[in-house]
Formats: C-alpha cells, sequence, structure tokens
C-alpha cells in the first residue's frame, strides 16, 4: 500500500470516491424502482366488499325443523337454522376459529365445524374448542314466501 | 465401444480439464460402519423429487389451473387420458414418500449428529429443502380443486394471517385476495410449478455441492471407536459400489411406487363448493397432522394471546430451535454426544408420531 503522496494522487482519490457514491446510488435506485412495481403487483386490488345487506335464504317450508342450511351472503357463506321450536336464527357460517365453514348438528342441536371440532350454540356463542370468538349473527324475518337475513346495521 | 468411450472420454478431457470427472468419480468413498444406511435415505429422497419432476411434467400437459376447470381437467387425466389415472396416483404417492424419506434423512442426520461442524449449511440448506418440499405439497394439495384441498388451505392460510404484523399482508399474498379463491388456485399453481421448483433446484445444488466439498459424516461414536482403536475406518468407493446400492434402492422404491399407485390409486374426491359446510372427518395430509391435532387441543386463549396464535408461536420457535441445533449443540462439533440433544430428537419424532396417531383415531 502507498500512501497518496501527492495532491494529484488525492484528488483522483476524491474523485474515485465520487464515481462510487454516484454508481452506487444509481444501482440502488434503478433496483428500488424495478422492485417496487412488482412489490406492488403481488398484492391484488382490493374487490369491493358486497353491499348486500339482506338476501332470501330460503322459501318458508324448505326447512325441515331441526336442520339448518348454508346459503350465499355477500362472497360469504351463512348458515340458517330452523330450531326444534320452529324459530329461525342466522349467522355467519365462517367459523372465528381458521376460516372453515360450519354446520347445523341436529344431533347436537348446536353449530358444529369439523375442522378441529368447536362448537357454538344457537345464539352463536363459541361454547367449546378452539374458536376465540362467537359467530356473527344475523336478523330473520318472513315475508310472504320468503325468509329473509339481514345484516345488523 | 470401449475404444469409443476411450473417444468420448478424451474428446470432454480435452474441453473440461484433464479427468476432473473420472478423478472426482474415483476419489469419492463413503464410509462404511454400522450405521452406513442411513446414507442412502438422502439420495432416495432425491430420487423421489425426480419423479415428481417427470410425473408433474406430464400432468402439466393436461392440467387446467381455474376453479371451473381444474377439477375436471384432474378428472378427465384420471379417466379419460391413457395411464393418466397412473401418473396422477404416482406424482401423489411419490410426493408422500419424498416427504416419510425425508423425514426418515433429517432425523438420521440429527440422531447421527451429522449436522455438527463443518456442516453447519449443509443442515440449514436442508432445512430449507424440507420446508420447500412442505410448501410444494401444500400448493399441490390445492390444484386439484376438491373439497378437502379447499378448506385445507382456507385453514393454513388464516394460520398464515395470524402472525403478528405481516399476517395479513401474507394471507393476502398467499390467497391473492381476502378469501380462497380461483386467485389462491392461479398462484398455487404458480408456486407450484415455478416459484418452488426454482429455488428447490437452487438449495438442492448447494446442499449436494456441500455434501461433495465435505464428505458424508461420520457418527462420534464410530469416530471414537476408530480413534481408540476399537475399531477400523472403512470405506466403500462411492462409485460404483455405493451408486449401484443406492439404485437398487431407487429400483424397489419404482416398485413399492407402482404397486402403491396400481392398488390404492389416490382418490379426487368432490369438486370444492364454497358454500358447502367443510365435511365431517376433514383432515390435512399426514405430515400435517401433529400440528393440525394440536391445534385442536389449545384452547381458545392461552394466556393473553389467542390459542391459534399461542399455536403458531410455539411451532415456529421449535423450528428455530430445530433449525439452529448445530449453533446451540456446540459440543457435538468436538465428537462429543450431548444427552440433552438426543432426547430433545426423542421428544420431537414422539411427539409427532402421538398426536398424528391421536389425529387418526
Amino acid at each position: 500500500m502507498q500512501a497518496p503522496e501527492s495532491p494529484k494522487a488525492e484528488s483522483v482519490q476524491h474523485g474515485r470516491r465520487w464515481v462510487n457514491v454516484l454508481l452506487g446510488t444509481g444501482v440502488v435506485a434503478s433496483i428500488a424502482s424495478f422492485l417496487y412495481p412488482a412489490i406492488r403487483y403481488i398484492i391484488p386490488p382490493s374487490v369491493a366488499e358486497s353491499t348486500s345487506r339482506s338476501t332470501v335464504a330460503a322459501k318458508v317450508g324448505e326447512l325441515k325443523r331441526n336442520t339448518g342450511k348454508i346459503f350465499k351472503f355477500g362472497s360469504k357463506p351463512a348458515l340458517l337454522v330452523y330450531t326444534r321450536d320452529g324459530e329461525y336464527k342466522a349467522f355467519s357460517a365462517v367459523c372465528t376459529h381458521l376460516n372453515c365453514t360450519v354446520q347445523y348438528r341436529d344431533d347436537l342441536r348446536e353449530i358444529w365445524c369439523a375442522c378441529h371440532n368447536g362448537l357454538y350454540d344457537l345464539e352463536g356463542r363459541n361454547v367449546s374448542g378452539p374458536p376465540p370468538r362467537p359467530l356473527e349473527t344475523f336478523e330473520v324475518h318472513v315475508q310472504g314466501d320468503d325468509v329473509v337475513v339481514t345484516r345488523n346495521a | 465401444m470401449a475404444r469409443l468411450y476411450r473417444q468420448i472420454l478424451t474428446w470432454l478431457d480435452e474441453r473440461f480439464g484433464a479427468g476432473s470427472v473420472e478423478d472426482f468419480l474415483r476419489h469419492k468413498t463413503v464410509p462404511l460402519h454400522r450405521h452406513t444406511i442411513w446414507y442412502y435415505f438422502g439420495g432416495m429422497t432425491l430420487f423421489l423429487f425426480i419423479v415428481q419432476v417427470l410425473t408433474g411434467i406430464l400432468l402439466l400437459l393436461y392440467y387446467r389451473p381455474t376453479p371451473n376447470d381444474a377439477f375436471e381437467s384432474v378428472q378427465y387425466i384420471v379417466t379419460q387420458v391413457r395411464f393418466g389415472w397412473l401418473i396422477r396416483s404416482v406424482h401423489s404417492w411419490s410426493a408422500n414418500l419424498m416427504i416419510f424419506t425425508a423425514f426418515v434423512h433429517m432425523f438420521s442426520v440429527y440422531f447421527l449428529k451429522a449436522y455438527r461442524k463443518p456442516r453447519e449449511l449443509t443442515w440449514i440448506s436442508g432445512m430449507v429443502l424440507l420446508g420447500l418440499v412442505m410448501g410444494f405439497g401444500f400448493s399441490g394439495y390445492l390444484l386439484p380443486w376438491n373439497t378437502l384441498a379447499f378448506f385445507a388451505t382456507k385453514v393454513g392460510t388464516e394460520m398464515a394471517g395470524s402472525v403478528p404484523v405481516i399476517g395479513k399482508w401474507m394471507l393476502i399474498f398467499l390467497r391473492g385476495g381476502e378469501e380462497v379463491t380461483g386467485a389462491t388456485l392461479t398462484r398455487f399453481f404458480g408456486f407450484h410449478v415455478a416459484v418452488l421448483p426454482g429455488l428447490a433446484t437452487t438449495f438442492l445444488a448447494m446442499h449436494l455441492l456441500l455434501v461433495q466439498r465435505l464428505g458424508m459424516s461420520v457418527p462420534p461414536g464410530v469416530e471414537k471407536g476408530v480413534r481408540e482403536g476399537r475399531e477400523q475406518a472403512r470405506a466403500m468407493p462411492f462409485f460404483p459400489n455405493f451408486l449401484l446400492r443406492d439404485m437398487i434402492g431407487w429400483y424397489a422404491a419404482l416398485g413399492v411406487l407402482g404397486a402403491l399407485a396400481a392398488v390404492f390409486p389416490w382418490e379426487l374426491g368432490t369438486k370444492a363448493d364454497p358454500f358447502a359446510a367443510a365435511p365431517a372427518g376433514i383432515r390435512p395430509e399426514w405430515y400435517f397432522l401433529f400440528m393440525f391435532q394440536t391445534l385442536k387441543y389449545i384452547p381458545a386463549k392461552v394466556l393473553f394471546l389467542e390459542g391459534e396464535l399461542a399455536g403458531l408461536l410455539g411451532f415456529g420457535a421449535a423450528a428455530v430451535v430445530w433449525v439452529a441445533i448445530p449453533f446451540i449443540d456446540r459440543k457435538a462439533g468436538f465428537g462429543r454426544v450431548t444427552r440433552f440433544f438426543t432426547g430433545l430428537g426423542v421428544f420431537a419424532l414422539a411427539y409427532m408420531m402421538v398426536m398424528s396417531a391421536l389425529a387418526l383415531r
């Protein structure tokens, strides 16, 4: 290694450093400008959430007592239960544990998730197994022939 | 014939340097001792990986990755295309056998302390490969777009979504949106046939290069025996002795594969319906069973954490420890076997087996 002995050598050193800085910045900036669009591309544009507040879940008389039915509510599955006492109840059918679709169990008279054995009662409360939260509940009205389910505001 | 062979070798030598391939083959040896049998499982995994690549390419000729076509195209493969049932069945069975042999390979390396210095990077690249193989399993499972796969993917991606801070981002990245839809299928197809094969090839090359560079590890017990003069250091030439034995194993594996595929063709199930309840008795592939069963036992809340997050953090921590074992079990680097680490391996293996058995009950 030689120490820079002349002012000329020193200015060459200085210039070289400058070139390195410029080159480095340029390379980093161009890599960033390639990566940014790619990363944005990976995340899909968000789809507008379906705004429908209510839907016809079933026809009157379609369900026997002590049975349930999965229906499409917006973009997600929901569950309509016709209880033994002749009452309609509706819930989100998406298990609060890990997103599986729940079903009505007539033998238990409870709502069951087959994936990890979670149970909810007919108020939607998580009563056993891993689910951390109750199911979202919806309002049910009978309008003429239709069983109409409405999302609470 | 022999002359032609010599001529070709000379031609290659003139271009690659003096007999480098031949030299390499002549000098590579495999240690011979009472644990030599475990050396075969890495090669077996590699062989099954090659079977996966070949059958995968064949499946690509007919498979269509959209929610309307995926199930039907697989149905077409297994019912209409000549030997389609065989190709698809071999692909599924070979995938499962490959994961099994990879696990055997990993645990044998673990118990024989082959991860110890200087083979830390070989262990880490192996763990990356195991992760990739499980990624192959998870992404490939969805491709037939059947009910089981649909819910398995929902659960698996939802778990990724419960990771703190980046969870939501990961969920959307994996699903291609908020829900498991056709967008998810397209993505998983891309991962399965492009991203993962690229990564796997890279890490496989690294793994094999390290194995060539460092040679096969001799277990500490055998090393000690040799040092104390109780045993003799023996070795077998890799080419052709070990390779021929390897090939007998591969040939047998091919036989087992063919038999399994023919006698127990892989089921296709029913087409996924996003608006149907998860079917009773649903469970993931066997190599995810121990995690699945653990999730069932974890209550909704563990201390202040949600159950699924607690489980995920637990498995995450265990995985970090497992990958870092060469750096934690430092004494193994000096040829000393620590009971604790052997015990840890036994515990891990026992935990996985007991939990899987409980899930199958």
